[in-house]
């Protein structure tokens, strides 16, 4: 097969276990993203912008939405005679099979895939960031200090520096040191999951360290390398970049969408983020409907009240139904009178008339106050919420529920209800 | 379906005034995120036609644009396809298609090589929703050689259309064409544009048209043949319109202001399907006021907004009213701007503090 110069591998298969209910029935790079996008979008987008043409995408947790997602490549123009879009899902092999143990067994298992294109680079991407970013640049980097790995790398607060991968560089961006969660940086610069590895650097580590069990990048490949080669370089990226993998942060990033001049601004041409969508008419709004500070998907119909929130399509909010400081994925119902605040309410919901969401006080989580730790209430995907219930802040429910799941009526702050069955 | 699509999409219309100084009618944009053709293309794809010619002339650069992917339709496929059929110089001909039927006529060899035993013929300019193997079904029962779809209209709406009389069997026993008709009262029975013949029969009536210099298929070949062939009409409901003036494209596009019909085109299957562009969704900021109105994808909205239609791109600005206006692809409307019953095309900017009004009767394209 023809040879290209740079593949790039996509780590889709996490669960991505901090989002809570929103990712119980898909992997995390499948969650919906500013009213329209699903998170895999932004590296899959930036592959095509960066004329990377060959990308695998590892699922492992969930994989159907991202399957169906992602099909042949066609939104990304990533249906290809020789490269385009493969999804490496792990498989039976005589002997001994196994799941993907870690990011970097996921990489070892498939080096058949990664050898049929002959790559002299590899870019190892995970599916569960947002940003643009020009990988082009990276490679031109990369080629330029003749490093054996090139590990992006962003500047964070550095009373925030404790809590991710630390990279300490010189002046050239010559990698001396790095900590993993350091209790005192050293440095500010923070690895962002993002590395360009020269192939024959990475496929001998990875048979190298091919016993290791839950082999990962972070903990593993990157360590022996640097003590192999002493050739790691940083790329610094000033950009615009955010992890979204806690419901505080997933809400904050979207909610940011809604600002009269966004940050991270999805309106310009250049660096068009691409996504699989259907035919969809336009957002319409109804006579006596009132919606402001709020992005609003192709395809919702709005009859009631929307403020600072992130809508995507085919939502539906009935008259006199009120949204506050929410994100509601697509085809998710507002019945009449029921007002949502702060919520984050996944695909196909339905919200009963007249119920209230997000009333009262902050109470600490009584199912995970890990992951549940803010005023969000979260809605997972096709749950039913009935009519005429009160419902509190950081609240978690999963499932079709019926006015008995709800004594009195009330689901206080804090609890939750979780059910395996869900609507259809 | 045993059918070959065709559609007529070559047509201008004076009516149409400067909309269509860029774009044949069927590339005309409609409810904000569809083209006119979308309705006839998607009602091929999902009566099961898979192979579909698009033979156009006029202004054909944004239909081809439009086009210029069959898979938003599922066409293009090993069996069937999408071809644009767009006028050639042979050896034989060196003139630009003089009409209707001389369009098909000079796209004989794509007809003969077919297999499919019907064609459905239709205008790219219908906005309608027909499964047509219901109208060759009715063709092949009433043994009719040409089937003729109209729809019957209040009298007020005919003066546009060719207007027929039918019999108590269904056949066509008189057509007067539009211009030529007088208003008559109550409700008249209007020729859609959309036919079924079987294929070799049509290969040979337009054969005999060009041996004879007839160009036109309705006044040519229907109007000529309505005493010695059997055509016969096919009655569709539903809604029906075809856009051919200014005032019918503005009135289609608020008439897919009422939820009922938007959801009878774009949610009840089958769906009518159209290019999807990648545009985030719209924005709307916090003195925006939508009322009754239609936001396609990438637009950001400051003002005032009420019942209109609003494509993909634009922009209101702040302290701006839109009132009864369509705004196409990437029109921008500065600050205190007033529209009323406007057209605003493509592109166009208008600047703040513009006052532009239209009335129902006359609405003003602004371009």
């Amino acid at each position: 097969m023809a040879k290209k110069q740079m593949i790039a591998m996509l780590l889709a298969g996490g669960q991505g276990s901090r989002l809570g209910v929103l990712t119980q029935g898909m992997a995390k790079p499948a969650v919906a993203f500013g009213g329209k996008y699903r998170i895999i979008d932004f590296p899959l987008s930036n592959c095509v912008n960066s004329d990377v043409d060959t990308v695998g995408v590892l699922t492992q947790y969930r994989p159907l939405q991202l399957n169906s997602h992602i099909g042949i490549g066609i939104p990304w123009d990533l249906d290809k005679q020789v490269g385009g879009v493969t999804v490496l899902p792990p498989y039976e092999r005589s002997g001994d099979s196994e799941w993907y143990t870690g990011t970097a067994n996921a990489i070892y298992q498939n080096m058949e895939f990664m050898d049929q294109y002959n790559p002299d680079y590899v870019l190892i991407l995970s599916g569960d960031h947002i940003y643009k970013m020009d990988y082009e640049e990276m490679l031109t980097r990369h080629k330029s200090t003749g490093a054996e790995a090139t590990i992006a790398v962003m500047p964070v607060p550095w009373e925030e520096a404790h809590r991710f991968g630390i990279m300490v560089a010189d002046g050239a961006g010559h990698i001396t040191e790095f900590e993993e969660k350091p209790a005192n940086p050293k440095s500010n610069l923070a690895s962002m999951g993002i590395y360009i590895f020269n192939y024959s650097a990475l496929k001998s580590a990875l048979i190298e360290l091919s016993d290791v069990p839950n082999c990962d990048f972070g903990m593993h490949v990157i360590p022996y390398l640097f003590r192999k080669t002493n050739n790691l370089y940083t790329y610094e990226f000033h950009g615009y970049w955010k992890d979204v993998g806690t419901l505080t942060t997933y809400w904050e990033t979207n909610m940011a969408l809604t600002d009269l001049v966004p940050e991270f601004n999805l309106y310009e041409e250049f660096w068009q983020i691409y996504t699989s969508a259907v035919a969809h008419p336009p957002a319409f709004f109804a006579k006596g409907s009132k919606a402001r500070q709020s992005i609003i998907g192709d395809g919702s119909v709005i009859e009631g009240g929307v403020k600072h929130s992130v809508l995507g399509s085919d939502v539906v909010i009935k008259p006199g139904a009120k949204v506050y400081d929410s994100i509601l994925m697509n085809g998710v119902v507002i019945e009449e009178g029921a007002i949502v605040r702060k919520a984050i309410i996944a695909e196909n919901t339905v919200v009963g008339r007249n119920t209230r969401i997000g009333e009262g006080n902050f109470e600490p989580s009584r199912l995970d106050p890990k992951v549940y730790n803010s005023e969000i209430t979260v809605i997972g995907s096709r749950s039913t919420i009935p009519e005429g219930i009160v419902i509190g802040k950081n609240v978690a429910i999963m499932g079709t529920t019926t006015a008995a799941d709800y004594p009195n009526g009330v689901l206080e702050s804090g609890e939750y209800i979780i059910k395996r069955e869900t609507k259809a | 379906m045993k059918a070959v699509g065709l559609i007529l999409a070559g047509g201008n219309s004076a009516h149409m005034k400067e909309l269509t100084s860029k774009r044949a009618v069927a590339a005309m944009p409609l409810a904000g995120t569809y083209r006119s053709i979308d309705f006839t293309l998607s009602n091929m794809t999902n009566s099961g036609i898979n192979t579909v010619a698009v033979i156009s002339q006029y202004s054909s650069r944004s239909l081809n644009a439009h086009l210029s992917s069959s898979k938003w339709w599922d066409f293009g496929r090993k069996q069937g396809g999408l071809y644009l059929l767009n006028p050639t110089i042979t050896p034989d001909n060196g003139s630009w298609y003089l009409g209707t039927a001389d369009a098909l006529a000079q796209n004989l060899e794509f007809l003969k090589e077919r297999h499919e035993p019907y064609v459905v013929i239709a205008s790219g300019d219908g906005v309608y929703k027909l499964d047509y193997n219901k109208v060759v079904e009715q063709h092949t029962r009433t043994g009719a050689e040409v089937t003729v779809v109209c729809k019957e209209l209040a009298q007020a709406d005919a003066k546009r259309f060719g207007v027929l009389e039918v019999n108590d069997e269904g056949r066509i026993t008189a057509w007067s064409e539009k211009e030529d008709g007088e208003p008559k009262e109550g409700s008249s029975i209007v020729n859609c544009g959309i036919y079924v013949a079987r294929r070799r029969h049509l290969i040979q009536i337009l054969e005999e048209c060009k041996l004879n210099e007839r160009y036109d298929l309705v006044r040519d070949i229907l109007i000529r043949h309505l005493d010695t062939k059997r055509i016969m009409a096919y009655l569709m409901d539903g809604y029906w319109t075809n856009i051919n003036s200014v005032e019918s494209y503005f009135a289609c596009n608020q008439d897919l202001l009422d939820p009922a019909l938007r959801h009878y085109f774009f949610q009840e299957e089958p769906l009518i399907y159209t290019k999807v562009d990648d545009f985030p969704p719209a924005k709307l900021n916090s003195n925006a006021c939508m009322v009754n109105s239609l936001v396609a994808g990438g637009s950001i909205i400051n003002g005032t907004v009420e019942d209109s239609v609003l494509f993909k791109k634009v922009y209101v600005g702040d302290g701006s009213t839109v009132k009864n206006c369509i705004l196409l692809d990437d029109a921008y409307v500065g600050d205190n701007v007033t529209l009323e019953n406007c057209i605003v095309e493509k592109h166009t900017k208008i600047a703040d503090g513009t006052q532009e009004k239209g009335s129902r009767g006359e609405i003003k394209i602004l371009s």
